[in-house]
C-alpha cells in the first residue's frame, strides 16, 4: 500500500509550479471584480470609497437591493427583460432553425441568400435606430413588449441562422431520406430526426441569442420609456446629477447576473458541444 | 411482393449533367437485380428515384402495377438501406428499427413484435437497447437491414450497402444478404460497383455506363457471353485481357498474328465468322484462366500452337498464381496453378483457348458475332 503510494508519487513528478501559480492568478483576475460588485452591493453607502478599502462590511445590509429593486424599478426591469428574452429567445430559435434547415437543405435562394442573412448584422444598430423608432411610433409598437421582442428577433436572426445553418449542412442526407423512405413526411422527418440531431446546435444559439437580448441596451433605450424598459436600461438612473448610486448599480447587476448564471450551468453540457461544430457523427 | 416497370427513363441534374439517358428496365416479382457499373455511372441515381428521393425528369416508373412517379417515398412501399446504414444516431436500436412502423402507426405490441422478430432474424436482440455509436461497421449494417425487413416493404433497395466494410466482414454480409433473399423471398434491387458481389448475388445484372444500360442478363450469361468490349472488361477479376492483333490467312487456316511470327490459329467453329475479318484488325479478349501452361491436364486438346512467352511478374495467392508477360506491347495476365513459374525471367510456354476466347471490333468496341 505505501510502495503503492511512493510509485505514484514518483510517476506524478513535482507538482506543476508554474501552472498552479497561473491558474491561481487566472482566477483572482476573474473573481475580484465580481467580489468587488458584490460587497459594494452589501456595503453601507459610507464604505463605498472608504481608505483603505473595505474588504467586507462590518453590517452588510440589504438596502441597496431594495432601493434597486423597487424606488427605482428594478423589478419590473427585471421581468420585462425576462418576458423579451426569453420570447425573443424562442422565437429567434423557432424562425432561425427553419430558415437555416431551408438554407441548408434545398439551397433556398441559392449561393446568396444565406449570406444576405449574415450581413445584416454587418450593419451598425446606429444605422436603423431612427428608421426603426420612427416607424415603430407610427404602428404603435413603441415602448410595448411586442417591439422589443421583434426587434431582437430580428437583430439576433442572422446569428443563429449561421449556428444552425452550420449544423444542418454537416449533417448527413441519407438520415433524412432514410425518414422518409421508413414513411415520414418531409415535416415528421424534419422534427424527429433532424431537429433531435441538431438540438446541441439549437441550444447554442438560444444562449447567445438569450445573453444578446440579456445585455442589450441601445434599442431598448431608444425604443421603449415608461412600460417595456428591460433590466440594462435601469442602471442609467445610478448616474445622477446626485451622484452615482454604487450600492444599487451593484445590487442589480448581481440581480442580472443571475438568470445568466443559472442558464449556462443548465445547458452546459449543450454548449460545448454546440459550439464544437462538426463533433456530429452519424 | 412487386415487379418494376422503367420506361424511358431520364434525369438530368444542374448544371446539364445528364444522369439517366433513356433507361428501359423489367425487373420481375422476388427477383434479385444488380445495378452494376464505374462510379457516375448513373446506377445510384436509378435506385434513388425508384426510392423517390430524387424526381423524375422524364419517363416512368412502375412499382407492382402503379405509375409512382409523383408518389411520396413513403407511399411507395419500399425500404431502402444506404451505404453510410443512416441510423438515427440519437435513437437506439429498438427505435431505429420500429420508427418506420412508428411513423406509420402501428400499435405498440405489433411493432414491439416485428421488432424482435428482425432482431432475432439478424442476430441482434442483444444489441437492441444500445445505440448506433455503439456499434461495429457490421452491427450498424444488420439494423440497417433489420429497419427494412421489419416493413415487410414490397420492394427493397440497397445502395452499396457493403462498401464501407473491411473485406473479410464485405464477403460475410453478402452471404448473409443473399441468405436473407431466399427466406424473405421478395424484389430486391442492388446498386455496387463491385463487380464481385454482382456475380455472387445477382439472379439478373443490370451493367450500366454512362446513364444507359450497357448489357443485362443473368450472371454467367454476362460473364460467359459479353456483347461489349466494356463488359467483358467489367466482369472478372483479374480482369480479361484485351490485345490488338491482326487477323490473317495461310495454308488455309485463319489464325490472329502476334509479333515475331507468334500466332493463334483460330477454331474452326468460328471461320465462318472470322472469314469477313481477314486482314483487318481486331481485338483479342481472353480471360487470364482460360490460357494455360502447354502440356498441362487443363490445356484443351487441339487448343493450337503453343504461344512462347517470357514471364516478367509473378504474383503468388496461394490458389493460384497470377503471371504476366508482353505480347504486342500490351501487359498480358494469366492465372496458373500455384509452383508453375516461381520467378519473373522464365520462358514458357502457354496454350489459349481459343473457344472462351472473344473477338472484339476496335472501331465499334462490339464483340465480333453472326
Amino acid at each position: 500500500m505505501e510502495r503503492d503510494m511512493q510509485a505514484r508519487r514518483k510517476r506524478a513528478g513535482p507538482p506543476p509550479i508554474f501552472r498552479i501559480i497561473f491558474l491561481a492568478l487566472f482566477i483572482l483576475f476573474v473573481l475580484i471584480p465580481l467580489y468587488w460588485v458584490f460587497v459594494t452591493s452589501i456595503k453601507p453607502s459610507d464604505d463605498y470609497l472608504a481608505v483603505p478599502p473595505v474588504w467586507f462590511p462590518e453590517q452588510p445590509t440589504l438596502v441597496h437591493y431594495t432601493a434597486a429593486l423597487f424606488a427605482y424599478h428594478g423589478l419590473t426591469g427585471l421581468i420585462n427583460s425576462i418576458v423579451i428574452s426569453v420570447s425573443a429567445t424562442i422565437l429567434s430559435c423557432l424562425v432561425g432553425t427553419l430558415m437555416a434547415y431551408s438554407l441548408a437543405r434545398f439551397n433556398t435562394g441559392g449561393p446568396h441568400l444565406s449570406f444576405w442573412v449574415l450581413s445584416q448584422r454587418f450593419l451598425p444598430p446606429i444605422a436603423i435606430i431612427l428608421p426603426l423608432f420612427l416607424n415603430y411610433r407610427l404602428v404603435g409598437l413603441q415602448d410595448t413588449h411586442l417591439g422589443l421582442i421583434l426587434a431582437y428577433t430580428v437583430f439576433t436572426l442572422p446569428v443563429s441562422v449561421w449556428m444552425m445553418f452550420a449544423y444542418f449542412r454537416q449533417m448527413p442526407r441519407s438520415l433524412e431520406e432514410a425518414a422518409l423512405v421508413d414513411g415520414c413526411t418531409r415535416w415528421t422527418a424534419f422534427w424527429r430526426v433532424a431537429v433531435p440531431l441538431a438540438a446541441p446546435g439549437i441550444v447554442a444559439a438560444a444562449v447567445f441569442t438569450f445573453i444578446a437580448c440579456w445585455t442589450e441596451f441601445f434599442f431598448a433605450i431608444v425604443l421603449t420609456s415608461r412600460d417595456a424598459f428591460t433590466l440594462p436600461t435601469v442602471f442609467r438612473a445610478f448616474l445622477s446629477f446626485q451622484g452615482a448610486q454604487y450600492g444599487e448599480a451593484s445590487a442589480l447587476a448581481i440581480v442580472s447576473l443571475v438568470p445568466s448564471i443559472v442558464l449556462g450551468v443548465l445547458v452546459q453540457k449543450h454548449l460545448v458541444r454546440g459550439l464544437t461544430l462538426g463533433a456530429l457523427r452519424g | 411482393m412487386a415487379n418494376v416497370e422503367i420506361t424511358g427513363l431520364h434525369k438530368w441534374y444542374g448544371g446539364g449533367v445528364h444522369a439517366v439517358r433513356g433507361i428501359d428496365l423489367t425487373i420481375p416479382d422476388k427477383q434479385f437485380t444488380v445495378l452494376v457499373g464505374p462510379s457516375g455511372c448513373g446506377k445510384s441515381t436509378l435506385l434513388r428515384m425508384i426510392a423517390g428521393l430524387e424526381q423524375v425528369d422524364d419517363g416512368t416508373i412502375e412499382i407492382g402495377g402503379k405509375i409512382v412517379n409523383d408518389m411520396r417515398p413513403r407511399d411507395r412501399d419500399v425500404a431502402m438501406v444506404f451505404q453510410d446504414y443512416a441510423l438515427y444516431p440519437h435513437m437506439t436500436v429498438r427505435n431505429n428499427i420500429g420508427f418506420g412502423l412508428k411513423a406509420r402507426k402501428f400499435s405498440p405490441q405489433e411493432i414491439e413484435q416485428r421488432v424482435t422478430n428482425a432482431a432475432e432474424m439478424l442476430a441482434i436482440t442483444l444489441l437492441l437497447d444500445r445505440l448506433p455509436r455503439q456499434l461495429s461497421g457490421g452491427q450498424r449494417q444488420r439494423v440497417a437491414i433489420g429497419r427494412a425487413i421489419v416493413r415487410n416493404p414490397k420492394l427493397f433497395l440497397f445502395d452499396e450497402p457493403l462498401s464501407n466494410l473491411d473485406a473479410q466482414l464485405r464477403d460475410e454480409m453478402r452471404v448473409e444478404i443473399k441468405r436473407l433473399h431466399q427466406e424473405i423471398a421478395t424484389t430486391i434491387i442492388y446498386v455496387t460497383h463491385d463487380q464481385i458481389e454482382a456475380m455472387t448475388l445477382a439472379d439478373w445484372i443490370v451493367l450500366m455506363r454512362d446513364g444507359v444500360i450497357e448489357q443485362q442478363g443473368t450472371p454467367l450469361d454476362l460473364f460467359e457471353r459479353p456483347a461489349t468490349r466494356f463488359v467483358a472488361g467489367f466482369l472478372g477479376s483479374p480482369r480479361m485481357n484485351f490485345i490488338e492483333t491482326r487477323i490473317e490467312q495461310a495454308n488455309g487456316t485463319l489464325s490472329l498474328i502476334f509479333d515475331q511470327d507468334r500466332t493463334l490459329p483460330i477454331d474452326a467453329s468460328r471461320h465462318a465468322v472470322a472469314q469477313k475479318w481477314i486482314g483487318r484488325n481486331v481485338t483479342l479478349g481472353v480471360r487470364p484462366e482460360h490460357i494455360s501452361r502447354s502440356g498441362d491436364n487443363t490445356a484443351r486438346s487441339g487448343a493450337g500452337a503453343p504461344l512462347k512467352v517470357l514471364i516478367d511478374l509473378v504474383q503468388p495467392t496461394g490458389t493460384r498464381t497470377y503471371a504476366q508477360f508482353r505480347l504486342n506491347e500490351t501487359e498480358v495476365t494469366v492465372e496458373l496453378p500455384s509452383h508453375t513459374v516461381e520467378h519473373p525471367g522464365t520462358t514458357i510456354e502457354l496454350m489459349v483457348d481459343m473457344s472462351r476466347a472473344i473477338l472484339i471490333d476496335p472501331e465499334t468496341q462490339n464483340v465480333i458475332t453472326e
